[in-house]
């Protein structure tokens, strides 16, 4: 006799600690076997960028602090990136490196959390994610210390930046940059050939190369496909083209990948880090410019390699004091596209690790 | 997955979580144990100089939230004109300091402390009287004033409380 049986649609979220925010995926299953899936968002939608149509260009600097909350500094930094290339603004030389280290160090912090939320997705339950805090925890002291805040820093200008880092900075960095590489090495020993991930990641979740780049993939996740792909190699912005560090990939393209890819990218990271201190002007910290600032009509679109990917900002000015139109090329809601792809065939429990190792933000998926 | 030995890498990551056993904590007891903030913290009050501010209004025209209020005397008061309301509704306010760094006169101060929750909405609003750095009972921070910055005490890092080597 023949079992009669249906598929059976079950949703995950909006409010599951897994994913990361709220998120929903509205899964068809087959037994354990995910047949169809519906990423479902919008849940935390604040219309950041119809509310920055109505600030001054300044003004919208905090609001992209709340964008992707995970990495302010580098939303700030695309952000301020695009109304200076609207408005035709130079930046000081000393401002540029310490937006080099600022991005550099926010890059290290939001892989931190995304590697520790993806082993804690693998079923390391919190022990390895609070390893990871405890050393995010140095980056976010750096950056209370510089801007007065530990999550939404507000800290770039147009311009340059609000102010010159504090004398004890320097120092605090240098030891930071000291004690990051013990840490990372304790951290492969924790869990790099831990046979559990490796038999829950290796393989699990593959996107092949040419998917990731027909569906316009960036960051750690393209690059874990093999992609050699990176904004600061590519079209350098800031000071970038003056350091010298390599671009980490992956060779399948699976979860595992991306862990790696995120692990290697921090140690690249550091690297950058340690060679803008070396090289550091001094000199002011923000160029002469006015409170209110009336870039000539027209569009201008930054690019940044943000932790999750390529964050960009674009504008269109009308010559008033705010932005015509302001659209943010989100990297997570992009990574989120292949997630389907990714998750189809695969049981539920690999559904988690998959979309885990995605790494997103929700504030940044829906804006 | 096959493995030649099962059971290797989850030995060595052990061997990471036993030394972790022996290293001091890194938490503190919070209402107990307290860490300096950040010199320049931007906490969750505002502190506005009397002597200082003209009401000029360039704060409110700055702030992102549009939640500062001002009222100013219509005639000169001496060389400048009275302050006769200023408001903050700092249940609006995103701290985000954008309204100190504009202050020309520097007049306006973020505030140093950071706990200051309340009971009911209408207690976040803070008036002249709330904020006057002129009555002694708010401490600014050092956020856009170094001078004051460097009279506050040292910030506590994490880099500097550990010191053994991982
Ligand atoms: S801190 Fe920001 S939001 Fe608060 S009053 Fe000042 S400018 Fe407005
Ligand atoms: S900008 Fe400064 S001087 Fe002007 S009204 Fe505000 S606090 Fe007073």
């Amino acid at each position: 006799m023949m079992l009669k049986t249906e598929p059976f649609v079950l949703n995950i979220g909006p409010v599951h600690p897994s994913t990361h925010g709220v998120f929903r995926m509205r899964a068809t299953l087959d037994g354990e076997v995910i047949i169809g899936l519906e990423p479902v968002f919008g849940y935390l939608h604040r219309g950041i960028e119809k509310l920055a149509e109505e600030r001054t260009y300044g003004g919208v600097i905090p609001l992209t602090d709340r964008l992707d909350y995970l990495a302010s500094m580098s939303n700030n930094l695309a952000y301020v990136l695009a109304v200076e290339k609207l408005a035709g603004i130079s930046v000081p030389e000393r401002a540029q490196y310490l937006r080099v280290i600022m991005a550099e160090l926010q890059r290290i912090a939001a892989f931190l959390i995304a590697v520790g939320a993806f082993i804690n997705d693998c079923g390391a339950f919190f022990t390895p994610f609070l390893y990871m805090f405890r050393e995010r925890e140095k980056i976010v002291d750096l950056f209370e210390m510089v801007s007065g805040q530990r999550l939404l820093y507000n800290y770039m200008r147009i311009g340059g930046l609000s102010q010159d880092v504090p004398d004890e900075f320097f120092p605090a960095l240098d030891r930071f940059v000291r004690q990051m590489p013990a840490f990372i090495g304790e951290y492969e020993r924790l869990l790099k050939e831990n046979e559990i991930l490796l038999a829950r990641a290796k393989g699990v979740g593959i996107l092949s190369q040419e998917k990731a780049v027909n569906c316009s993939m960036s960051g750690p996740v393209l690059r874990a496909s093999g992609v050699k792909w990176d904004i600061r190699k590519v079209d350098p912005y800031l000071v970038y083209d003056r350091f010298e560090f390599d671009v980490p990939t992956g060779s399948v393209g699976d979860c595992y990948d991306r862990y790696r890819v995120r692990i290697e990218e921090i140690r690249q990271s550091l690297r950058i880090i340690k060679q803008a201190m070396e090289q550091i002007p001094s000199g002011a910290v923000k160029s002469d410019v006015p409170h209110l600032i009336h870039p000539p009509a027209g569009e201008a679109y930054a690019h940044i390699e943000a932790p999750k990917g390529e964050l960009g900002f674009y504008l269109v000015s009308d010559n008033s004091i705010a932005p015509y139109r302001c659209h943010v090329r989100a990297p997570s809601l992009m990574n989120l596209t292949t997630l389907r792809e990714m998750i189809i065939g695969w049981k539920i429990q690999d559904a988690i690790i998959i979309f885990g190792s995605i790494d997103i933000t929700m504030g940044e998926v829906d804006r | 997955m096959k493995f030649e030995h099962y059971g290797i890498g989850i030995a060595k990551g052990l061997t990471v979580t036993i030394r972790h056993l022996f290293r001091h904590p890194v938490t503190v007891q919070h209402p107990e144990q307290r860490l300096n903030t950040s010199r320049r913290i931007r906490g969750n009050e505002l502190v506005w100089s009397r002597d200082r501010c003209t009401g000029c209004a360039t704060c409110a025209k700055t702030c992102p939230q549009g939640v500062i209020q001002i009222v100013t005397s219509v005639d000169l008061v001496g060389n400048k004109y009275e302050v006769a309301k200023y408001e903050v509704d700092t249940g609006y306010c995103i701290s985000c300091g954008l309204c100190v760094e504009s202050c020309p006169y520097g007049a306006l101060f973020m505030g140093y402390a950071y706990e200051r929750a309340k009971y009911r909405r209408n207690e976040l609003v803070q008036g002249k009287e709330d904020m006057m750095l002129e009555s002694g009972k708010k401490q600014p921070s050092g956020y856009f004033y170094p001078e004051i910055a460097r009279e506050l005490p040292r910030q506590t890092l994490l880099v500097e409380r550990i010191t053994e080597k991982a």
